[in-house]
């Protein structure tokens, strides 16, 4: 056993923590907590982002971890808290297949990506290269968690969710995207959170809920 | 194999024959203040068990050898597990002959002997709680092998002392497999003891017990040795505990036997922390329902699954 470097260690500290939390958010029944659980998984994001920062001694990633901070810590969480808080939907969540198959089903998914993600970051060069089977999984794991779901909010969350995966895997793959990609994505994302939550509510006032089985019935008429 | 290892291993089983109910005696008086009542006193359960022992057993008219011979084999087996277990030392010549997949078979025959006496006398309560019993072992028990399995990836044997003594070398580095499988371990070790989140042996209703049910035919020096047993059981899995996530202290390979003292210390110490912490999530923890029980086993098969994936993938 050759013990590796500390920052190493330190970041698939982080790269296992992501991936737990991965795991919370499928499991999780109440949407609030689902929502602390992606500004933690943010946070966790923005701490790993500093420190492949800090070990790969790149400026540019300084600024993308300061974006994660303000827009997936703090701003996108808080304009999701107050579109529950309006919406009235903290507590429930109906999930189409049972928690724990769930979780089997994503600890399937998991090894597919550990698998998928060997020979590429066999061929990475940059030190945060075993990570990508992570970064892989949890982006899977979110597809997952958007495909169980049945209401709305919690596939907004799983998107969300989602884009957290892959800018892991950008860090991870090849020390992130260019600065102008990067903010051109984390517009994106605030813009598309913002009007969902406009048809979250349109949702809700046609249907009365935010049950995505009623969109079903939708007919040309 | 000489005269001081033998001396150990006959020490260490002994230490655990003696400490297990005192340890559950503290882990019940943590839980008693932590809950704003009256403790028992510390020395609790060897009353409950001298008390039984001077008692006349009543037998059913229909058991068998087996329900008579079960209070025995429980408590075999746990002191067998006991001597395997590095607790002070890892020079054990018993740990030399069973690993951790042993460990698992002999959990699982005490819970296959325990199962059978209970189903033995007839009553209802006691088949129902050897079905519980075994819906939680049977979930619990590869939850505890990927445990396992994760730690000896990391030493590359499944000895249990192979595996101390390589982990108190080598230096403090963080490894999140390990920190997987210890959450993991913890809900084993919830679940297979009937602590709070599964089973709570304090209470007598029918609706939730699983432990208690199997015993309830039960009287006198077989109730007392079936209490022992899973005092015994309780401590021996808080050893593993030890053992596999908190080794420091256990006296390696080749110490000198004036080790044996500082380590034996440090283990009391560890078993007063570690009781404490017990009563803290016992005491936090609401009782689940029995038809949760099975998400709760899962998640700790899927932690340690993960702990082992990620030992793969990241070697760390």
């Amino acid at each position: 056993m050759n013990p590796l470097p500390l920052s190493s260690q330190l970041i698939n500290l982080l790269a296992a923590l992501l991936l737990l939390l991965s795991f919370a958010m499928l499991a999780q029944r109440r949407i609030a907590l689902l929502v602390q659980l992606l500004a933690l998984q943010g946070l966790v994001l923005f701490i790993s982002t500093v420190v492949v920062a800090i070990r790969a001694d790149q400026h540019h990633l300084y600024y993308s971890a300061a974006l994660t901070l303000m827009l997936k810590v703090i701003v996108l969480p808080w304009i999701l808290y107050r579109l529950i808080r309006r919406l009235h939907v903290q507590w429930d969540i109906e999930t189409l297949v049972k928690i724990p198959t769930t979780m089997l089903l994503g600890l399937m998914l998991v090894v597919f990506a550990f698998g998928l993600a060997q020979p590429i970051s066999a061929l990475a060069v940059t030190v945060t290269r075993s990570t990508l089977g992570i970064a892989l999984a949890v982006v899977l794991l979110a597809f997952l968690m958007m495909i169980t779901r049945r209401k709305a909010i919690a596939q907004v969350i799983g998107f969300l969710a989602m884009e957290n995966g892959l800018f892991f895997a950008a860090t991870s793959a090849t020390y992130g995207m260019p600065m102008v990609v990067e903010l051109g994505v984390a517009l994106d994302v605030l813009v598309g959170v913002l009007v969902l939550g406009i048809f979250l509510f349109h949702i809700r006032e046609q249907f009365d809920s935010l049950d995505l089985q009623h969109l079903e019935s939708l007919k040309e008429r | 194999m000489n005269a001081i290892d033998v001396l150990t291993q006959v020490v260490e089983v002994l230490i655990a024959i003696a400490v297990a109910p005192l340890y559950l005696g503290w882990v019940n008086q943590c839980r008693a203040w932590l809950q704003n009542r009256n403790a028992p006193p510390l020395l609790q359960t060897y009353r409950l068990i001298r008390k039984l022992l001077h008692k006349d057993a009543v037998l059913a008219t229909h058991a068998s050898p087996i329900f008579r011979g079960v209070p025995y084999v429980l408590f075999g087996t746990m002191v067998l597990v006991a001597a395997i277990i590095p607790t002070i030392s890892v020079d054990l010549p018993f740990g030399r002959v069973a690993d951790a997949i042993a460990l698992v078979g002999l959990f699982a025959t005490a819970r296959v002997a325990i199962a059978l006496a209970a189903m033995d006398i007839g009553t209802a309560f006691g088949s129902l709680g050897a079905r519980r019993e075994m819906l939680i072992g049977f979930l619990a028990e590869p939850a505890l092998l990927m445990v396992f399995f994760t730690t000896s990836l990391l030493v590359g044997s499944t000895a249990l002392p192979a595996t101390v003594a390589a982990l108190v070398q080598h230096e403090l580095a963080i490894y999140p497999s390990l920190a997987f499988a210890a959450v993991a371990f913890l809900m084993v070790l919830l679940a297979e003891n009937a602590r709070i989140p599964i089973d709570n042996p304090a209470t007598h209703l029918e609706l939730t017990m699983i432990h208690e049910a199997m015993v309830l035919e039960y009287s006198a020096r077989h109730l007392a040795l079936i209490e022992w047993a899973s005092a015994l059981k309780l401590f021996n899995y808080a050893c593993i505990g030890f053992a596999l996530f908190v080794p420091w202290g256990i006296a390696g390979g080749d110490a000198p036997v004036t080790a044996l003292l500082p380590a034996t210390v440090l283990l009391a110490a560890k078993l007063l922390v570690a009781g404490s912490g017990l009563a803290l999530i016992e005491t936090v923890s609401a009782k689940l329902r029995i038809f949760r029980a099975p998400e709760f086993l899962a998640t700790a098969f899927l932690l340690a699954v993960l702990g082992m994936l990620i030992r793969l993938l990241l070697g760390s």
